[in-house]
């Protein structure tokens, strides 16, 4: 890989791409570029690096498995005596573990047709579980999801999710079990509007900050964050939202829930619908309104925004109050469906986790629900996995690391299967950086 | 020392940006390399300095091929390069500067000799008539002494060969004549300088030898004495080029903008705009002339609402917009070019169409209550492209895929295509190829015979006497004077841009 002068530099190191930028700039013929159209990506060129990251965490984790399976290191020990033996054990211990996690999360085929044949619901039911399951947990990571790609969009990096999710559980949870006597439609409509609305709030406050004295959103999102806990933690302290009677930290459950898609048996609710419809607002919003124009002009660059009229601080107030708002449908779906008490950490991380879907889904909304079942799909069929080959549930969260990795750092996954790309895709597009 | 280029290519994606360029620098030669934007001076100059590798040719010095992996290497080798923006350490002092990287030290523990190195900077200083103050900080020091100390810089590292990128950009007239002559000191004591720049007046000057580059490849190389300015200009553009604008005289109407004691700070909330009153009347074009620095670029941005007013007034068309919004400025019919066109300007990801519309976005046609029309965008920039002749396959291309040229008709068409009756441009021209300057030109006289009052602000002589009907000078924040433009000589406007034109005059 010696950069010998005289010959271009390599291309899977990316220091062309680095260096030929400017210049390329400097030496273009008027009219004459040839570079592909704005705001279209090919197909290849946005689902490449995403997929190879998914593959290449795989590969990795399909390492760890190995290494913690016996069989296979007692294989290995004896790899002199018996080569073939050691990579039979290795990719039996790997293939049990990846089939059991995602028969565990997206159901087994085989078991899903005999019992449709047979035609005996509770059992179609039961084979159908793994994917309820994975529609369930999918459903808030995509609110949430949303909420950090909408912010990037406009050039905010939105930390601030899980805080977000607090406040509007909060809100939502005193509009669900405060309530009584309502049609239960609009009961659930109420915690809905309270989840926004709390979230919402809480959002806008870091907008306001950096509209009217430039404070970094990093920095007050992240604040508000440990604010928002510490007064749920307060809040459950108080007997007005305890049970009576009891002294626990858990709120009185919500009493109106979403509607079941496939029956009751199955956890999956319509909470999934009101998330896809997120998405295809948000996209819309972005793509085909005024509004949304303005939100990535700011997000692009602030100062020709401003130059033509608009105006960044109602930007920053108004993107930070909409992905609040999203942040708060997160832990609305919660409430009236799997998690009806508020309680202490109510929001387990989903803000976090948004980040690194934001990240993954390109800041796109289609992205981003891609990107959210195919996190689902890991955390549930983890559980399978461990109980199946007893590879440890952590492994997931080793592999959406090394996914989260290769997504931020597009030049190793580059270097690893050495594409040549023009431009570098990935992260740093939406993460501007700390200094704004 | 002398230096040789010899078929010299390189490419970056889709473009040739040199072409078997071939060069030959002559010991205690002034070698001037003249093109436009994007002509490849400044790829051909990386490559000299180790910055970029060549695909093809060689690089000889005094007959030997050299090769360059890195800038250090070039120093090494005798090579000094005074780049366009300064790589200066500001709370530094000048020898601070001058040893950075470079140190000289005492003693095991290595302290550092400043003692020594301020002897040698003093030395290289007085030798060479630069007259640099060894121990002023250099933020403290004005643009053109900064420009001497990167001068010395290079001379510390005991360059033969000096590369100057664009030096007199930064400079009034005065401090380009100063840089002239210490380019002819350096000269006569042996050492070569590579001068690139796109103005003509200024290689005639100083120049020994004219080397021209046209879109990667060299036009020809010729003497200074055995050429002209009209001869430079067509090689530049590959075609003949007007050097003047036509216009008739100016019929100036009522006054659009009237500004009244506008004081307005900068940044970092010193004052920037002093007191300043003036008026520009429908029909003409005012320029504001002054080196850059004075104030001007907050002048345009109270004026465009871009940085709050401290006190004093500014009317367009009567109406007070002192405190209004951009939004509301724009709207009131008032066109703005910013200065800086890829920061304020455009946004550079966003199609050329979208950048079109970048302040009507939001108005009928191209929109609908908060939808927007995407099929009516599209159809506009067509147009637009057509009619302000922007070079581009298709108006879906990123912004960022243009030439500067194109980049500026792309806002220039905007802001012409709204109902303006006030139009700010502010360097309009800056950095932009012969061909682009013409078309902008004649599109601001256009404006201007339609009865748009017009204020430009440019620190470029020549284009403010070519287009000015009025020349205000602008100097520390204030408008020292307001000159028609036949009574305005380039020895006077020179004098007042340099502040204080009395006694200057008299005691010169």
């Amino acid at each position: 890989m010696a950069d010998s002068p005289g010959r271009p530099v390599s291309p899977a190191t990316g220091t062309e791409t680095l260096e030929a930028g400017p210049a390329a700039e400097e030496a273009l013929p008027p009219g004459g570029a040839i570079v592909p159209e704005a705001g279209r990506w090919s197909f290849r060129q946005s689902l490449l690096v995403p997929m190879l990251a998914i593959v290449t965490a795989l590969a990795i984790g399909a390492l760890f498995i190995i290494f913690s399976n016996s069989e296979a290191l007692s294989a290995w020990s004896s790899f002199f005596a018996d080569p073939l033996a050691a990579f039979r054990a290795s990719g039996r211990a790997v293939a049990d573990a990846y089939r059991a996690l995602f028969t565990g999360s997206l159901g087994n085929p085989r078991q899903i047709v005999d019992a449709i044949r047979f035609g005996d619901l509770h059992q179609v039911a039961l084979t159908l579980n793994p994917l309820s399951e994975t529609i369930v947990t999918a459903t808030p990571l995509i609110f949430a999801g949303l909420s950090v790609a909408l912010g990037f969009r406009a050039g905010l990096f939105n930390i601030g999710a899980e805080g977000q999710i607090t406040i509007g559980a909060l809100v939502g949870a005193v509009a669900g079990f405060s309530l009584t006597g309502l049609p239960g439609p609009v009961h659930l409509a109420l915690i809905v509007i309270g989840g926004i609305a709390g979230g919402a709030a809480w959002g806008a406050i870091p907008g306001i900050l950096k509209a009217r004295t430039g404070a970094h959103e990093v920095i007050t999102t992240i604040m508000l964050n440990f604010v928002a806990v510490l007064l749920v933690d307060y809040s459950l302290s108080k007997q007005f939202f305890r049970p009576a009677g009891t002294t626990n930290p858990i709120s009185k459950p919500v009493t109106a829930f979403f509607p079941h898609l496939f029956g009751s048996s199955l956890r999956a609710n319509a909470g999934i619908v009101l998330a896809l419809a997120a998405a295809v607002g948000v996209a819309w919003l972005l793509k085909r309104t005024t509004l949304g124009f303005e939100f990535r002009a700011v997000g692009a660059n602030p100062a020709a925004a401003r130059t033509a009229g608009m105006s960044p601080a109602r930007t920053y107030v108004l993107v930070m109050a909409l992905a609040g708002g999203l942040a708060g449908l997160a832990a609305a779906t919660q409430l009236s469906s799997v998690s009806p008490s508020l309680e202490r950490g109510f929001s387990s991380g989903i803000g976090f986790d948004a980040i690194a879907l934001a990240l993954l889904g390109r800041a796109t909304p289609s992205g981003v629900v891609a990107a959210s079942f195919l996190f689902a799909v890991l955390r549930v069929g983890a559980r399978s996995m461990q109980a199946a080959t007893q590879v440890p549930v952590d492994l997931i969260t080793v592999i959406q690391a090394l996914v989260i990795v290769f997504i931020a750092a597009p030049a190793l996954v580059k270097a690893i299967y050495r594409i040549r790309a023009r431009r570098v895709i990935g992260a740093e597009v939406f993460t501007k950086g700390w200094s704004g | 020392m002398r230096l040789e280029l010899r078929g010299i290519t390189r490419h970056f994606p889709g473009v040739v940006a040199n072409d078997q360029v071939d060069l030959t620098v002559e010991p205690g030669e002034i070698h001037a390399l003249l093109g436009e934007n994007g002509a490849g001076k400044t790829t051909l100059m990386n490559i000299l300095y180790g910055l970029y590798h060549a695909e093809e040719g060689e690089i000889l010095i005094d007959g030997k091929a050299v090769r360059f992996g890195t800038p250090g290497d070039a120093i090494a080798a005798g090579l000094g390069m005074v780049h366009q923006h300064f790589m200066l350490v500001p709370v530094f002092t000048v020898t601070e500067n001058i040893m950075l990287g470079v140190e000289s030290t005492r003693g095991r523990i290595g302290f550092l000799d400043r003692r020594l190195a301020r002897r040698r900077v003093n030395e290289i200083s007085r030798k060479f008539g630069l007259d640099i103050p060894a121990d002023a900080l250099v933020e403290e020091l004005p643009v053109g002494v900064q420009q001497r100390v990167e001068i010395v810089k290079a001379l510390y590292r005991e360059a033969e060969v000096l590369i100057l990128d664009e030096p007199t950009a930064v400079l009034t007239p005065q401090e380009t004549e100063d840089l002239f002559a210490v380019m002819r000191s350096l000269k006569t004591s042996g050492k070569s300088i590579i001068f690139i720049t796109h103005k003509l007046k200024e290689v005639l000057a100083i120049a020994d030898r004219i080397t021209v580059m046209r879109r990667g490849k060299v036009v020809g190389t010729t003497r200074a004495q055995e050429t002209t300015e009209a001869e430079l200009a067509s090689m530049m553009v590959g075609r003949t080029v007007r050097l003047r604008v036509e216009k008739t005289p100016a019929k100036p109407g009522e006054p659009v903008l009237e500004v009244g004691d506008l004081v307005v700070f900068d940044d970092r909330g010193h004052v920037a705009v002093d007191g300043l009153s003036l008026a520009v009347r429908a029909g003409e074009i005012v320029c504001v002339a002054g080196v850059q620095g004075n104030g001007q670029t907050e002048l345009v941005e109270a004026i465009t609402a871009l940085r709050p007013v401290v006190s004093g007034a500014i009317r367009v068309l009567g109406r007070d917009i002192t405190r209004s919004s951009t939004h509301h400025v724009l709207e009131s019919g008032v066109g703005h070019i910013p200065e800086d066109r890829l920061g304020d300007g455009l946004v550079l990801d966003f199609s050329i169409a979208d950048n079109l519309v970048l302040d009507t976005y939001d108005k009928e046609p191209f929109a609908r209550w908060i939808v927007r029309d995407e099929h009516a965008v599209m159809e506009t920039a067509r147009e637009r492209a057509r009619d302000f002749d922007i070079r581009t396959p298709s108006v879906r291309q990123a912004a960022s895929t243009l030439s500067g040229g194109n980049q500026q008709k792309v806002i220039v068409a905007r802001e012409f295509s709204r109902p303006i009756r006030f139009l700010v441009a502010s360097q309009p021209t800056r950095g932009l190829d012969v061909g682009s300057i013409e078309y902008i030109h004649e599109r601001l006289v256009e404006k201007r015979d339609q009865g748009v009052a017009v204020l430009i602000v440019s620190s470029e002589l020549d284009e403010v006497l070519a287009l000015a009907d009025r020349i205000a000078v602008m100097y520390r924040g204030a408008i020292v004077d307001v000159i028609p433009v036949d009574r305005a000589t380039r020895e006077r406007l020179g004098l007042l841009m340099a502040g204080a034109p009395g006694r200057e005059a008299a005691v010169g």
